[in-house]
């Protein structure tokens, strides 16, 4: 049989001594010898009993899933890769996994049945059976389960009964685990098995910036890619470390570096020149795209268009999260005032800023003021009843007007569009507290569209 | 390994092989009782299985089986049952299958045995009354009291060869991994492992990547294989994740230490912590100072990777900026993670020995 002749020699071969597969790992896989190591001699042989379960953890692409499925790919181990996200309850995932075993030697009579299976004990038993029927019994099998700490949201069995799926099946079978988050939070009640825990560390700036060599364009020499990816990295990398990240900033603003070279206005061995042009470019990246305020084809649609004459409009596109700009009729604008005034203001304070006969400050109640630990906008906001509300929404309206069933509706409207929050105490109706969910920067640009000078009724700032 | 070791034996024993039923059953697989159920009926073969189809409901099926085991005497072939992780099982509702179970042991009819296993020593509060009225109060500890003699006897034991086809290389084998375990390293390394836990499974933990190690190049066991991995085993992988964060992050994660030593473990939101980090990164120029929205997505990282934890869980009702969070580290490994953060600037170094800035 060609099959099992196949599989005989792989598993003779990778124990090391097969050249090929390492160089062809090595050249898959940088930076990450140890771990590669680690894991193959966890791995054996095919014939060869596993650890039954191995956690891996490590920063969000630190190359854990890739490394796992190349290693799959390469060696042709037989296995199943699920992901925890898209299994989302724990019948999914067992239906997953079942009915995406490999092949193994079982040729030609594929019955396309799809196995229905809703608990771990029918999991554990028709594992089993499909196992034996597709002959994989002396080979190991690899459950790799990624995003794994999704799993702690399904039953409280299924992270036990996965860790020790090996022992409870009788078959060889391997839970490879991958996630961000460390071991210790996936701990529950009784019964664990404690997986090998491998720690994938990050990259450091020079491995990083080797990595990202590797996607350098066409057309342009790894030198001087090479320098670029090193002026970036120092920008950027004081603040993420996320590889793919990196990759498609880097990547995004390569042309706008090229463009004195293009020009003729600089050589490639211009490198301060160069520089003093891409800084402020980088860091005005750094604010807009990588918050994606400005999509990545926008931003590149502006580069393209400053190539041309308008410099100075390239700052005057309007982002997409126009952070403070709020579409309101006017009286819920004064209802979003009056909330936030009462959200953020003591309540001692009320009489002070709206009643008639203000007395002044006196100078002792500043210095109390003084002394306070901190400010309002520094806890947050706090809940208010709705008569504080209407009472201030009446003495900063300068018109009467009847609190009519539309000024209630109002306020749940702002409600619904959770500019508002609203918090029932115990479910009465009479004694909602509401919270105000607006920033400053916005209320402010509220108040202005209206003629309102809100900083001057604002506790903290006066 | 104690029952099956018992239950190899008692299957010697001519008599016993073929009148003894045993039932496996697992509290992790048999999540209700309704599971259970079905399990017993499949492991028994009884009659109205076809194949591994079980007919029938619930209540039939309880009834059935429950008739079967009564209508049992001391003639009819006795059934072990055992029950692993037994105290799942009392976690079901009504217990109605344990109290089935005992109520069948106690009365004179079809002769069980329920062999319940379990890792918690107050599993029998957690039966209901009538349930541990009939319950026999036989209970078996298997306590780990063995001393660090035993355990490195037990070391070498578990790496011997024995029975090996290749004489000559056993010998060598097994005289080789005497002398390493006795050496002074190996002994630290298991001395210190024992005192973390004396259980045999993490013995077994440390000494698979050992062996997983051998190879053609690397045919033996040296001391160092135990130390490296040990040292896998027994990183604080807290610390380990701190270890990949930005310097920004590093900052913020700084800032809350201060802020949860100054405030004395009372929970802070992001506008502290933001104005904390902003009081420090105007004074020093070592340190760039971002944008709040830049720092926010930093601080959101930190809150996935479940190093700070937001209060409560009602999460519409209050802007990002105010949600109330703990910080989930330990001071000292902050510090420990500072000493070993690779190109660390030194103000941010100071800043976080120092608790005023």
């Amino acid at each position: 049989m060609a099959s099992a002749e196949s599989s005989g020699s792989a598993s003779s071969r990778y124990m090391g001594n097969d050249e090929d597969l390492m160089t062809e790992i090595h050249k898959k896989i940088l930076c990450r010898d140890r771990q590669i190591r680690m894991l193959l001699s966890f791995f054996g042989e095919r014939k060869h009993k596993t650890p039954s379960s191995i956690f891996i953890y490590g920063h969000t692409a630190t190359g854990k899933t890739y490394i796992i499925t190349t290693l799959m790919h390469i060696l042709q181990l037989p296995n199943v890769f699920s992901n925890c996200i898209e299994c989302s309850s724990s019948r999914y995932l067992f239906e997953h996994i079942l009915n995406s075993l490999p092949a193994g030697a079982a040729n030609g009579e594929n019955n396309d049945k799809r196995i229905s299976c809703d608990n771990m004990n029918d999991f554990v038993r028709l594992l089993k059976l499909e196992v034996g029927r597709r002959q994989l019994l002396d080979e190991t099998i690899y459950i790799v389960l990624d995003k794994a700490e999704r799993m702690r949201e399904m039953e409280f069995n299924i992270i036990p009964a996965f860790l020790r799926l090996q022992e409870l099946t009788g078959l060889n079978i391997c839970t490879v685990m991958l996630s961000e988050i460390v071991w210790e939070k996936f701990r529950v009640g009784t019964g664990f098995c404690e997986p090998f825990p491998l720690h994938i560390p990050d990259y450091t700036q020079d491995e990083l910036a080797r990595i990202m060599m590797l996607d350098c364009p066409g057309g342009w020499s790894t030198e001087t890619y090479g320098n670029y990816v090193s002026l970036f990295l120092s920008v950027f990398y004081q603040i993420c470390r996320d590889l793919r990240e990196l990759r498609h900033m880097a990547l995004l603003n390569f042309p706008k570096y090229t463009e004195p070279i293009k020009k003729g206005e600089a050589t490639e061995k211009d490198s301060r020149k160069l520089w003093r042009n891409i800084e402020p470019h980088l860091k005005k990246a750094l604010q807009t795209v990588y918050l994606r305020e400005v999509s990545s084809a926008q931003w590149e649609k502006m580069q393209n268009m400053s190539n041309e004459e308008n410099e100075a409009r390239k700052s005057h596109i309007d982002v997409c999260s126009t952070r403070s700009y709020l579409e309101l009729p006017f009286y819920p604008k004064y209802l979003l005032i009056a909330a936030y005034i009462a959200s953020y203001n003591p309540v001692i304070s009320d009489r002070r800023f709206f009643s008639k006969k203000a007395s002044r400050i006196s100078k002792r109640s500043k210095l109390i003021k003084k002394h306070e630990r901190a400010s309002n906008h520094l806890l947050g906001p706090k809940p208010f009843p709705l008569d504080r509300l209407l009472a201030i929404f009446y003495s900063i309206v300068e018109d009467k007007i009847s609190p009519s069933a539309i000024i209630f509706s109002q306020i749940s409207s702002l409600v619904s569009l959770q500019l508002l929050g609203q918090m029932c105490a115990d479910g009465q109706i009479d004694a909602v507290r509401y919270k105000c969910l607006v920033s400053l920067d916005m209320i402010r640009s509220v108040a202005r569209t209206v003629g309102f000078d809100i900083m001057k009724y604002l506790y903290d700032f006066v | 390994m104690l029952l099956k070791s018992v239950l190899e034996e008692v299957k010697k024993s001519d008599s016993a092989q073929n009148n003894i039923l045993v039932v496996h059953l697992n509290g992790l697989l048999q999540t209700d009782d309704r599971l259970a159920l079905h399990e017993i009926t499949r492991q028994l073969h009884l009659e109205n299985t076809v194949g591994d189809m079980v007919f029938g409901s619930f209540a039939e099926n309880l009834q059935f089986l429950l008739e079967a085991l009564r209508s049992g005497d001391e003639t009819s072939k006795p059934v072990i049952f055992i029950l692993e992780e037994f105290d799942l099982f009392a976690q079901h509702r009504g217990q109605a299958l344990l109290y089935n179970l005992f109520d069948v042991s106690q009365s004179a009819q079809t002769p069980i045995c329920v062999v319940g296993i379990t890792c918690r020593l107050d599993v029998t509060e957690l039966l209901e009354k009538r349930v541990r009225s009939r319950f026999s109060h036989r209970q078996l500890h298997l306590f780990n009291n063995i001393s660090f003699m035993d355990y490195v006897a037990l070391c070498i034991s578990y790496l011997s060869l024995r029975d090996f086809p290749d004489q000559d290389f056993a010998s060598r084998w097994n005289k080789n991994i005497k002398e390493v375990v006795e050496s002074a390293t190996v002994r630290d390394v298991l001395n210190r492992q024992f005192t973390l836990s004396k259980d045999v499974r993490g013995l077994l933990m440390l000494l698979t990547p050992v062996i997983c190690d051998l190879s053609l190049a690397h045919p033996s066991i040296t001391a160092s294989d135990f130390v490296e991995s040990f040292k896998s085993l027994s990183t604080d992988s807290k610390s380990s994740m701190l270890h990949g964060l930005s310097i920004l992050e590093l900052c913020l994660i700084i800032a809350m230490k201060h802020l949860t030593d100054i405030y004395q473990e009372e929970p802070f939101n992001f506008e502290m912590v933001y104005s904390e980090y902003l009081k420090f990164a105007q004074q020093h120029a070592s340190v760039q100072v971002f944008d709040k929205a830049v720092v926010l997505k930093a601080f959101e990282h930190l809150v996935a990777l479940e190093l700070i934890r937001p209060m409560d869980s009602r999460t519409i009702r209050i802007q990002k900026e105010y949600r109330l969070m703990t910080l989930l580290l330990h001071p000292a490994q902050i510090l420990d993670t500072l000493q070993k953060y690779p190109n660390c600037p030194t103000d941010i170094k100071h800043w976080a020995a120092s608790s005023f800035t």
